[in-house]
């Protein structure tokens, strides 16, 4: 079983938005990144398929140099090899831009299965999972719960809105988009980073530009949408200010 | 035109269909008609109901293999219905099946897809939309590039169904998509609930629901306590559900339940889309966060900046004097 897992580095969660002067982008030279969380999910989902189906885990990321940082992780927390399409202009690309490139670099490798997180958390598309089972010919399926692999074919549990679930079957080859909380994560050991160090990142560069299908014209700190009260004061004077404005304004204790 | 896809299942519409035919009258903005098209087997009932809205017409796009959703058949139908109407824009509510097959359809079309689109505007004459990026910490004016007809899906919640203009009864078109056996992959099993749930949070009057500012699962005894101090169901996030601190049933958002109490504390919740849509019918939103930037504090009523391990004990510690 060839598995492909295409992970993204992403804004770590802890990190505060700054505009650069022309308001079309963040400040990216300021970010500290990590992996995409879903990405961290289909990564695990990946290992334990291996470990099951027996094959090799290849980690695809495309981007500047510096997503090399997430490969590594990858490569630490078990993955065999890696490929990086590598491009700068494909660290503010879209989706499209950034499935495109994947969809070039991995052709020729011929993947049983390909599995992503079900969205970015950074751009946030939902795009990139779906757009590269096209590109690649092969069947797909998102937000996906559980995966089951039986004689060259595959049963997945697709997770629906508000707690409903449905199960799909569909053949091999197919790409997957994976659900944060699908599995339980392992983490990196001392073992594993100091393997990774000897393990093959393929870096892949093509000729032709990267073209996004949307540009962004601006970003902007969201209006909010209501008059939020913000009380002030220690913690306790401020939990005694809420339990008063609650019990006599809101009326709601 | 500007082409809606609505959304149904055996026969009941998503309401959220509403909301994309009002974004989609309003991108039009009388300028340019909106069609709608639903797609499925038997929906001679669906296309009824749309009728009503105040459009050019209704599309059935109707087969046997569209009776139950595969992303297959609904890419290839799709396609061939925007490939016969020629629309400027597809408009789609952002759901769980929009975003299972809508990226492909673009794809199949060459065609640019705008997801999660909170608003819709024109600047010298031409399109644009607004959508969330980093997480809703910033939002982005976007553009389509490329050829037409740009895809554009809309956030559940962002437009409201009840602007969408009804109108005096839009004719109906049957439309016989041409989809080949041979392209269908996937072989879909009927949607089920995961076990009863044992409490039922929508009944609830108070809501204490935690997020991974909690950090670890030992602190859970401490939210409980809070929960308890107002008298509320403890609640949480997706991530501590995912991690297994709290079973699933107590997950608000779009994947978990929807709620709409008298009193909602979000206690360390940065206030992610799918994480608000289940909670914002709420009366009373209090918002506790250490990052005063935090998106919950958009939809808060009240709001404290600070650490919840010092905000939780001191509230549980003032609700105990009674
Ligand atoms: C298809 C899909 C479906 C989803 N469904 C759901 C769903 O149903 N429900 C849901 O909740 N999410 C859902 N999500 C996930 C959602 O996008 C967010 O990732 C999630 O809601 C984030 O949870 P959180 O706010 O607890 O964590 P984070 O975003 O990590 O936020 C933690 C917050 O805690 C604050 N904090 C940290 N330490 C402290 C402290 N000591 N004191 C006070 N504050 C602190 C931080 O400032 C931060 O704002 C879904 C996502 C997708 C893509
Ligand atoms: N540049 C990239 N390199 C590798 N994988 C990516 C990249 N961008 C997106 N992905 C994958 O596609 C998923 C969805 O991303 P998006 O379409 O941007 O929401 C992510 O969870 C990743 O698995």
């Amino acid at each position: 079983m060839k598995i492909a897992v295409c992970i993204k580095q992403v804004p770590t969660r802890e990190w505060q938005p700054r505009l650069n002067d022309d308001r079309t982008w963040v400040r990216d030279a300021e970010i500290s990144y990590e992996m995409n969380e879903p990405d961290a999910y289909a990564l695990e989902e990946a290992l334990r398929l291996k470990e099951k189906h027996g094959g090799e885990v290849v980690v695809v990321s495309a981007g500047p140099s510096r997503v090399q940082q997430v490969i590594r992780e990858a490569l630490a927390r078990g993955a065999d090899r890696a490929i990086h399409a590598q491009d700068d202009a494909l660290g503010r690309a879209d989706a499209w831009a950034a499935a495109s490139a994947v969809a070039e670099a991995v052709r020729l490798e011929q993947f049983d299965i390909v599995l992503t997180g079900l969205q970015s958390d950074d751009q946030g598309h939902a795009q990139f999972g779906p757009v590269l089972a096209e590109r690649l010919g092969m069947p797909h399926s998102t937000i996906i719960m559980e995966v089951q692999i039986a004689a060259g074919s595959l049963r997945v549990k697709r997770e629906l809105e508000g707690g409903w679930f449905q199960y799909l079957s569909m053949p091999l080859p197919a790409l997957l988009t994976i659900q944060s909380g699908i599995n339980q994560l392992r983490y990196a050991t001392l073992k594993g980073i100091m393997a990774a160090k000897k393990k093959e990142i393929r870096v892949v560069t093509t000729a032709a530009p990267v073209t996004s299908r949307q540009r962004v014209l601006s970003l902007s700190v969201p209006q909010k949408s209501k008059q939020t009260a913000m009380i002030t004061g220690s913690p306790a004077d401020a939990a005694k200010e809420l339990v008063r404005r609650l019990r006599e304004e809101a009326r709601v204790l | 035109m500007i082409l809606v896809i609505a959304e149904q299942r055996d026969g009941r519409l998503n309401r959220a269909t509403w909301e994309a035919i009002a974004a989609a009258q309003q991108l039009a903005g009388g300028a340019e008609p909106v069609g709608v098209a639903v797609l499925g087997s038997g929906i001679d009932l669906v296309a009824a109901e749309l009728s009503a809205a105040d459009v050019s017409g209704v599309w059935a796009v109707n087969h046997e293999r569209l009776a139950s959703y595969t992303p297959d058949a609904f890419v290839a139908a799709a396609a061939d219905v925007i490939t016969a109407l020629a629309p400027s824009h597809v408009c789609l509510p952002h759901t769980y099946q929009t975003r299972d097959f809508a990226p492909v359809l673009a794809a199949r079309l060459d065609r640019a897809l705008l997801t999660d689109v909170t608003g819709v505007g024109r600047r010298d004459g031409a399109p644009i939309f607004t959508r969330p990026m980093f997480q809703g910490k910033l939002v982005a004016e976007v553009v389509a590039e490329g050829a037409a007809p740009h895809l554009v899906s809309f956030q559940i919640g962002a437009f409201r169904a009840d602007a969408a203009a009804r109108g005096t009864g839009a004719p109906v078109t049957v439309h016989v998509p041409a989809i080949g056996a041979a392209a269908l992959r996937q072989q879909a099993e009927a949607p089920f609930q995961e076990s009863k749930a044992a409490v039922d949070l929508s009944q609830a009057e108070r809501i204490v629901a935690v997020g991974r500012g909690i950090k670890a699962q030992e602190h859970l005894a401490m939210a409980q306590a809070l929960a308890d101090a107002f008298g509320a169901e403890l609640a949480a996030s997706r991530p501590i559900c995912d991690n297994g601190w709290l079973p699933m049933e107590r997950q608000i958002g779009s994947s978990g339940q929807t709620v709409a109490p008298k009193l909602y504390v979000a206690v360390g919740i940065s206030g992610a889309i799918q994480h608000l849509v289940g909670m914002k019918g709420a009366r009373t939103i209090v918002a506790i966060n250490k990052d005063a930037e935090a998106p919950m504090f958009e939809v808060a009523d009240y709001g404290i900046v600070g650490d919840l391990f010092e905000v939780g004990p001191a509230l549980i510690a003032e609700l105990g004097k009674g």
